[in-house]
């Protein structure tokens, strides 16, 4: 291991494992199931009437279907059933917390508690036909419109597609240099390897008809009123661009990290012994992202990760299963406490300081359910802190040039069932929306959505 | 400990449990291998005349039910390809260093009187406890006026079968094809010819599958294909029924009957028991698992037998016989209606699209509190049995009897039959 002794200052380093060590750590989560095993587990589903299952996915995928299909050696329709209604249901096999949405509803949980394995399958099917680089959607003939989508992560890339498909010019504006959103940047490593991200995006473009324009930035290079003057209807897929504060003296300090900002480095780095990682690591937060951010820690060599959360394990965001994984991974979780206040190393003899110690105190649930703290602390040694709690809304690039304001509600874009917006011709989805879910295939059925109801708005 | 010593024909054997003529008793080596796992007896492989027959490459094919292998399962095989003094010399070296295990030697040669004097005579000097007439084959021999060529005209059976009682001491089994419309033809005939036994099914003419990128069938000889002998788990119960209907046919009355046909455990044995096989061959499963699976059939039988209190195989033998009768004598006033152990359900809701779509809607799919509930409508099930069948866990849905009061009737005196005898 490289790094200092932390008697003396951060134990901050690069290159903590070896490469092949890196590269298993990074590799593949979830390896795929081969046509042997895809058979054996496609045979276990019972082919249910009225599947629960399908009602278990946001975007209503006919589970039982696609796995028959998968049985009978039909991989193509398989994965059309898949990809008809979810364009991302390559990245979605990846990445859904099936656990808690179609595998939680399988049958077989009732019966033996071991469901179907839903995600692998779906894997199965859609790499089928990602292998064999076919395209197997056509697009209608021009409708001559053209619709702007602002941000080219899971719900604008499928409200993309699925414009192009209904015949529609579809331009994409991406903030950043790829187009992929969190699948791109967001999702940890070992869950989308082999660049499966962008060979998904790919995918999508090659149906023709979308035009990604990318390092635009909402706000900046692109506005709302210029959109809905250069374009027939405009889409917001904005996810969120704000992280949560700590609240706790002293997070200004260095070695306290914005999690997302970290993971973004992360996914875009070729060699991963390039990145920086703490010798102890503590990650506040309870989320997906604060089990990410956790395990890939650990995986690029940090000794010790700790995530506190300040409440228990039901309430955590993150999954049981997400919450199993990290541990086993060897990342601590100390539920019911809050951090209070960093402690810090001078750097440099100047006045900015680099956290040495987090001071968290216990937390608990007054008699009226309101989470208090007990006034108990304890002390975490910590050369990086990564904040993981929570990403909000920033409302400001809405209002650039001086737009007409949209409605929000709870600090999000308001929508209605169509997911149109509070002005005419505007659509969104994915986080950005009041009620966004974090999820990707939440965000794929918002794009979708909003695509057929743009299509009735164009058409009308 | 039941009893599982079964005398057959006169044939001995410590079990009743014996492989059948086919690739597992083509030799001294798999047929020691058999014993020493405790099969009770082989029929060996089918002996002709020499020179031997020849096998072609590409002989066996399958019918696989998505993970499950060998469902069913079919060969283009022919019989010993093997001179005959070698399996002679073999045979009677086996049944020296074996005396307690049953030895029955399967013969198939032209129809001429002469072959089987000829061939009696050699068996006849192994010390082979029987042989068993292989009228049966349904695939090469066939075309050479052998094997089911002759099982599928009862005159020829009833012949040979008399040649081989006149001249031979062993017990004679006739081994029969179920490739005729009716199994009692050439299973009367056997009896009628003096057979001491009959043994079947022998394998029934099957292509399992087409090669859709060869266009030809399977299994697949340098790009053509014909038609195999089908047997496996997927024929048991045809084997069953053909069975059954020798053992309650009043003209082969008496007559023992080794019953063949997807046996692979314990209890496709038992079924066959009860239905009048006093003894039972097994082939697919031990060419599929080998010879160990004889372990659990022997231990199977023994403590299954023991719970019933039954002590020798011959409280077994034919003992569901009687139970079997023609449709006309079946009670129409017998009623049962499904039955949904609600805390078992699963909500797979297959009891209810099986019923709705091709049966006769009488299960209703609700919510109930949101979680969707299925419930059998009384006054439109008729007790098929379809949804009990369909459903994935056992013992979920249940036929119950309901007593409706009325007397014993069946069809000859109904009402509406017009030929009814009331």
């Amino acid at each position: 291991m490289a790094g200092k002794a932390t008697t003396d200052g951060p134990d901050i380093g690069t290159g903590r494992l070896a490469v092949a060590e890196l590269a298993a750590n990074f590799d593949d989560v979830k390896p795929p199931l081969d046509a042997n095993q895809a058979l054996i587990e496609a045979s276990r589903c019972y082919f249910c009437h009225d599947a629960p299952c399908i009602e278990a996915c946001p975007t209503g995928i006919d589970i039982p279907n696609f796995i028959r299909k998968i049985a009978s050696g039909n991989l193509m329709g398989s994965a059309l059933d898949i990809l008809e209604p979810n364009i991302m249901g390559g990245a979605c096999a990846r990445v859904c917390p099936t656990e808690v949405l179609c595998e939680d509803a399988c049958v077989r949980n009732a019966s033996e508690r071991k469901p179907v394995r839903i995600g692998a399958l779906q894997r199965h099917a859609t790499d089928w036909l990602f292998e064999r680089r076919i395209q197997p959607f056509a697009r209608a003939p021009s409708s001559g419109k053209r619709v702007a989508i602002v941000g080219g992560g899971p719900a604008g890339l499928a409200c993309a597609h699925r414009l192009a498909m209904l015949g529609h010019g579809v331009d994409v504006y991406e903030a950043r240099d790829k187009l992929g959103g969190l699948n791109e940047y967001g999702i940890a490593a070992y869950k989308v390897p082999d660049e499966f991200a962008q060979r998904e995006v790919d995918f999508i473009l090659s149906l023709g008809g979308i035009t990604p324009h990318c390092c635009k930035a909402f706000g900046r290079d692109i506005t709302l009123t210029g959109l809905r003057r250069s374009h027939d209807a405009v889409f917001l897929g904005l996810g969120l661009a704000g992280v949560n504060a700590l609240r706790a003296e002293g997070e200004d300090m260095a070695g306290v990290e914005d999690a997302v900002a970290y993971i973004a480095r992360l996914r875009q780095a070729a060699n991963k012994a390039s990145l920086a990682v703490g010798r102890k690591v503590v990650v506040i937060g309870g989320g997906n992202t604060a089990i990410d951010i956790a395990v890939q820690s650990k995986r690029l060599g940090a000794e010790d990760v700790t995530i506190v959360y300040r409440r228990g394990s039901k309430q955590m965001g993150a999954t049981a299963h997400e919450q199993e994984f990290a541990q086993t991974n060897g990342v601590k979780i100390k539920h019911w406490a809050r951090p209070v206040r960093l402690l810090g190393w001078p750097v440099n003899g100047g006045g900015k300081r680099h956290v040495r110690e987090i001071e968290c105190e216990y937390t608990q649930l007054d008699d009226k359910d309101r989470l208090t703290g007990t006034g108990d602390r304890f002390s975490l040694l910590a050369d990086t802190v990564f904040k993981a709690i929570g990403q909000i809304f920033l409302p400001d690039p809405l209002r650039a040039g001086g737009a007409e304001p949209l409605d929000l509600s709870a600090g999000r874009i308001a929508v209605n069932d169509d997911r149109a917006a509070s002005l005419p011709g505007v659509f969104a989805g994915g986080d950005c929306i009041a009620g966004g879910q974090d999820l990707t295939v939440r965000a794929v059925q918002d794009g979708k959505t909003a695509a057929h109801a743009i299509d009735r708005y164009l058409r009308s | 400990m039941a009893d599982l010593g079964t005398s057959f024909a006169g044939i001995k054997s410590p079990n009743p449990f014996w492989l059948a003529s086919a690739p597992p008793t083509d030799k001294e080596y798999n047929v020691v291998r058999a014993f020493k796992a405790g099969w009770g007896g082989v029929v060996w492989k089918t002996l002709g005349l020499d020179p031997p027959i020849v096998n072609t490459c590409s002989r066996y094919g399958a019918h696989h039910l998505n993970d499950m292998r060998m469902v069913g399962f079919n060969n283009i095989e022919l019989i010993t390809d093997r001179p005959l003094e070698v399996n002679l010399r073999e045979i009677k070296a086996v049944k020296k260093a074996w005396p307690g295990r049953a030895i029955v030697v399967s013969l198939m040669v032209p129809c001429e009187e002469k072959s089987w004097i000829d061939i009696l005579k050699r068996v006849d000097e192994t010390e082979a406890d029987g042989i068993e007439l292989n009228f049966g084959c349904p695939h090469g021999m066939s075309e050479r006026g052998m094997g089911s060529a002759v099982g599928q005209v009862p005159e020829y059976v009833e012949m040979v079968a008399r040649w081989c009682k006149t001249h031979t001491r062993m017990p004679v089994l006739v081994k029969l094809t179920p490739n005729v419309t009716s199994i009692l033809g050439p299973a009367r005939a056997a009896k009628k010819g003096g057979a001491d036994a009959v043994a079947l099914i022998n394998t029934i003419n099957s292509i399992t599958s087409v090669d859709l990128d060869a266009m030809a069938p399977t299994p697949t000889v340098d790009g053509k294909g014909t038609h195999g002998g089908y047997c496996g788990p997927a024929v048991k119960p045809i084997a069953l029924h053909m069975v059954a209907e020798i053992a309650r046919d009043g003209l082969c009355a008496g007559i023992p009957i080794s019953g063949i046909g997807g046996i692979a455990n314990w209890r496709d044995a038992a079924e066959f028991m009860a239905l009048g096989a006093g003894t039972v061959q097994v082939c697919t499963a031990a060419m599929h698992h080998g010879f160990r699976i004889v372990d659990d059939m022997i231990a199977g039988l023994n403590n299954w037998m023991d719970g019933k209190g039954y002590r020798e195989i011959g409280d077994v033998v034919g003992k569901a016989v009687p139970n079997v009768t023609d449709w006309q004598y079946l009670n129409m006033n017998y009623k049962t209606l499904a039955s949904i152990d609600q805390d078992s359900c699963i909500q797979c809701g297959l009891c209810h699209i099986a019923c709705e779509d091709t049966s006769h809607q009488a299960i209703a799919a609700t919510r109930r509190d949101g979680k969707r509930h299925y419930e059998v409508i009384d006054a439109e099930c008729v007790g098929c049995n379809l949804c009990m069948h369909v459903c994935p866990v056992q013992g979920c849905i249940t036929m119950v009897e309901v007593d409706t009061g009325k007397p014993y009737r069946n069809w000859t005196t109904h009402p509406n039959n017009p030929m009814s005898k009331q």
